[in-house]
């Protein structure tokens, strides 16, 4: 299939990007999206061109590194999945696509479609744990936790930090990003006893880092990768309030 | 000239009489002493947040964007541990034993036992950080039998493990990070070891944002830098998985222990064409499930749900009764090979077999199998556009692990003072192969419980030391020979990307180096590595310069394999048997299976890096089996 890319290239933060077009006359449909950057990227650099950069590394949906816009949707076409996971099938011979970085205040670009997220590592950084230095646990089986309650914290624990639901946020909110790791954490009963400052500081840090509100568009749902559920945010406000009042 | 440095004493008392008897540092002593740790996977996250814990300052590094990305991300199926929740006699000497047997008898006795030992810690650990594992309807952890063993021992996260696992002490070092006990730097990749007057003093790094070369000095290093599977270009692994840590070590005098034992895993996704970049993991717990099975005619064109039962030859059911779809990888793997050889593989390119799921549907039911399995399920419609729940999975064996690595002794330090290697990176623990959810487990122990007891034995020699000198004309040294080498990448200017050569090297790994090796094969390779390793440096072309550049970082990558490949063939060719992983065509019994030879290989090879275009030095480290004896590893 013959395929058009427009492509944003901005070589560093301090410089303007623009998109840059490209031909790709000969693509296999059974090759995922990154392969057929991979391939752009040969010949580019058989052209003595610099490479289109781009974060990627597991491919296989699991790591969160890769991750851009595709035709203006998060990740591209196909709800609830990664940028690596999706295939060159679910295009058209023919078809022109346009390729940019997650873009957001608290995302800012490195180079083409690298941005820098390290603001989920902090979000994390201030609170996102329990306080179970090495050592110290008791015999696992000690807490019986309820096979439901343990599936739900599971659900949200699955969260591979990608940021797409930030990049698709229209307020570009790291609500659903923030409030899966408090759900994971308050429905466990050894995160309980931090709940009430956790909840409180991460979502101070989400603020400081200049991540939008939340005003309940859901977008974030549709493009989650683990179809992360925006009812998390509702127990995160609930949360947050909780901590407030107590 | 090795010393494991094993301690005395009965093997269940060794690990006990160890921690009892090794030196400590007092908490107020900690704050002085520095220790790097390259890589943020289990065993560099882990042993990273310990160390904080415990108030030593840490550097720690990796090449992702963020810490929570390293590889160990992606294990599926789970991590053994030996709880006998299940009442099914499990112990620890059965695991020890799994786990020598499952490793073909080629690993140490006692790191061995202390891995069996300290596995029921690390679920009381993980479980205490919130990790999610898989409950039963009373509250109770559950558990799986995975491939090799008869008991039920592995933990999971449904088929998220490696990836809940992370989390956990991803978010202990973060807690660390935020405590300001270690200082983070993703995005930098170690490109050499500064060794001064004999011991392990720092690195040298480069922020991979910037290309500026750092020097960072500790008391300790650590590598916790994974495998190198990578090196046969198609793989399980990441694409940034690499070698060059340890292999920049090795050159810096760290001997590499078993270096051509490439764990191939018998579940990935067959490859489907030349730009693919990697072949994904089906996790292995698959197997308790899935029943494996390839046409019994060879040119069998019918859709698989079309073949009756009568014409279809479940192999490792018919040639490995007792086991059947749970026999060890390697055995596994080769098997699916010999099929695939003779004319029997499935789908387009022949190069599969069948994973096929209908019998457990049809008695456990949809919603059981989607429990168990549901997203490696969706993982596999949407890399490949089939339903498993209706049709079988086609798959195909894939590199996968390293069992080889730098070599260390029992306190996880390799031949350089100061330099220790934990998690894949080193050679400890599996043997000529390793066991299903064996893997996560050991980077763990490695990580939270044996490091933090081994390192503070060595520096509670290095108090009065100081801080380290990154001023230091050895610091100097190796920044300016890393800067030239990146130089002298940039600066051929030839045709072909760094990726053709990687692909080249692959494929010659996986025909001479891989399932199957002989010595005609091996002699051929090296060759062939040779001058593929000439045309690299003639031919290489990497646009733009040292500052950001992701072509430069697979080239240097690449490099490192060239050389690491190589090693990988002498080591295959000196070692005349079979065991585990490594099968020589020429060591074999007349109805194909391994043939061992205790006599003259019960050893470690660990390879001394001699200079670029000389044979390497081999060294002999004994396996003495005090507690068990060697048997025939049967699985029929």
């Amino acid at each position: 299939m013959r395929i058009q890319l427009k492509i944003w290239r901005q070589q560093n933060r301090s410089k303007s990007g623009q998109l840059v077009n490209y031909d790709l006359p000969d693509v296999n449909p059974d090759m995922s999206f990154l392969e057929m950057l991979d391939t752009l990227n040969e010949r580019l650099v058989r052209q003595r061109e610099r490479p289109v950069e781009f974060d990627h590394d597991c491919r296989e949906g699991i790591c969160g590194q890769c991750g851009m816009m595709i035709n203006g949707r998060a990740h591209g076409p196909l709800s609830n999945t990664t940028t690596c996971q999706l295939h060159m099938r679910a295009f058209r011979d023919g078809d022109t696509i346009y390729v940019e970085p997650f873009r957001a205040t608290a995302f800012p670009v490195k180079c083409d479609l690298k941005v820098d997220r390290s603001a989920f590592d902090r979000i994390i950084q201030a609170g996102g744990y329990t306080s179970a230095s090495t050592g110290g646990a008791p015999e696992a089986n000690s807490i019986p936790i309820a096979h439901d309650v343990a599936e739900a914290a599971f659900d949200a624990a699955a969260c591979i930090g990608c940021g797409a639901c930030v990049a698709t946020c229209k307020n570009s909110s790291a609500a659903l990003f923030t409030a899966a790791k408090i759900t994971h954490l308050a429905l466990l009963p050894q995160g309980k006893i931090e709940g009430r400052q956790r909840v409180r500081r991460m979502v101070r840090q989400m603020d400081s880092e200049g991540f939008g509100h939340c005003s309940n568009t859901e977008a974030c749902q549709v493009e989650c990768p683990q179809q992360i559920s925006v009812l998390h945010i509702a127990r995160m406000n609930w949360e947050y309030n909780r901590s407030l009042a107590m | 000239m090795l010393n494991a440095k094993i301690p005395e004493g009965p093997l269940q008392d060794k690990w006990r009489h160890y921690r009892s008897t090794a030196k400590l540092v007092s908490s107020a002593n900690r704050n002085k002493l520095q220790v790097i740790v390259v890589g943020t996977g289990l065993a560099g996250s882990s042993l990273a947040a310990s160390l904080g814990e415990m108030g030593y300052r840490v550097t720690c590094l990796c090449f992702q964007d963020s810490a929570r990305r390293a590889h160990s991300v992606a294990a599926q199926g789970g991590v053994n541990a030996c709880k006998n929740y299940k009442n099914d006699g499990d112990t620890v000497f059965r695991m020890f034993y799994d786990t020598i047997k499952g490793g073909d008898f080629r690993s140490r006795e006692a790191n061995v036992y202390r891995l069996a030992e300290c596995s029921a810690n690390l679920i009381d650990q993980a479980v205490a950080q919130g990790v999610p594992f898989a409950r039963e309807y009373s509250g109770y952890l559950s558990n799986r039998s995975f491939g090799g063993v008869q008991v039920s021992r592995t933990f999971y996260a449904r088929g998220q493990t490696g990836q809940q696992l992370l989390l956990g002490a991803y978010q202990a070092l973060m807690r660390q990070v935020a405590a300001g006990s270690v200082s983070l730097l993703p995005r930098h990749e170690m490109l050499d070891l500064v060794v001064i007057d004999g011991k392990a003093r720092g690195i040298i790094v480069r922020n991979m944002d910037s290309g500026a070369l750092e020097r960072h000095g500790g008391h300790a290093v650590v590598l916790a830098t994974g495998g190198f599977g990578k090196i046969y270009y198609l793989s399980t692994l990441a694409m940034g998985c690499n070698g060059s840590a340890i292999w920049r070590a090795h050159k810096r005098g760290a001997f590499f222990a078993n270096p051509s034992w490439t764990q191939i895993h018998p579940t990935c996704l067959p490859q489907s064409g030349d730009y693919q970049s990697k072949l994904t993991l089906m996790s292995e717990s698959l197997r308790n499930d899935g029943r494996i099975w390839v046409p019994k005619g060879r040119e069998d064109h019918r859709s698989p749900n079309e073949i009756p039962e009568p014409d279809r030859d479940y192999y490792l059911e018919r040639r490995y009764p007792a086991f059947g779809n749970l026999s060890p990888r390697d055995i596994s793997s080769r098997a699916a090979k010999e099929r695939i050889d003779a004319g029997y593989g499935v789908g387009p390119l022949k190069n599969a077999v069948y994973l096929d799921f209908s019998r457990a549907i049809r008695e456990q039911g949809k919603p059981k199998i989607e429990e168990k399995y549901g997203n490696l399920f969706r993982m596999y419609q949407k890399i490949t556009g089939v339903d498993a729940y209706q049709q079988p999975m086609r798959i195909s064996p894939a590199a996968h692990f390293s069992m080889g690595g730098l070599w260390v002794d029992y306190e996880l330090m390799t031949t350089i003072p100061g330099l220790y290697a934990l998690g894949e990176a080193n050679f400890a623990d599996h043997g000529a192969n390793r066991l299903g959810a064996n893997s996560l487990l050991q980077a763990c122990v490695d990580g939270y419980f044996i490091a933090p007891a081994t390192i503070p034995n060595y520096l509670a020699n290095e108090i009065k030391t100081g801080p380290i000198p990154i001023d230091h004309p050895a610091f100097a040294e190796s920044e300016a020979a890393v800067r030239e080498r990146l130089q002298v990448l940039v600066n051929i200017q030839g045709k072909s990307p760094a990726d053709h050569f990687h692909k080249t090297l692959g494929a010659v790994l996986y025909d001479k180096c891989g399932l199957s090796r002989s010595q005609g094969g091996l002699k051929d390779a090296i060759g062939k590595i040779h001058s593929l390793r000439d045309q690299f440096y003639n031919d290489l072309l990497i646009p733009g310069g040292i500052d950001l550049n992701s072509e430069l970082e697979k080239a240097g990558r690449v490099a490192d394999y060239l050389e690491l490949g190589e090693l990988m063939c002498y080591d295959a060719l000196t070692r005349n048997e079979s065991c585990g992983a490594h099968f020589r065509e020429e060591y074999q019994t007349p109805d194909g299976e391994a043939l061992r030879n205790d006599r003259d290989f019960a050893f470690t090879s660990a390879w001394e890096w001699a200079g670029i275009d000389k044979e390497p030095i081999l060294h002999r480290e004994p396996l003495d089996f005090e507690v068990v004896t060697p048997t025939v590893r049967s699985y029929k």
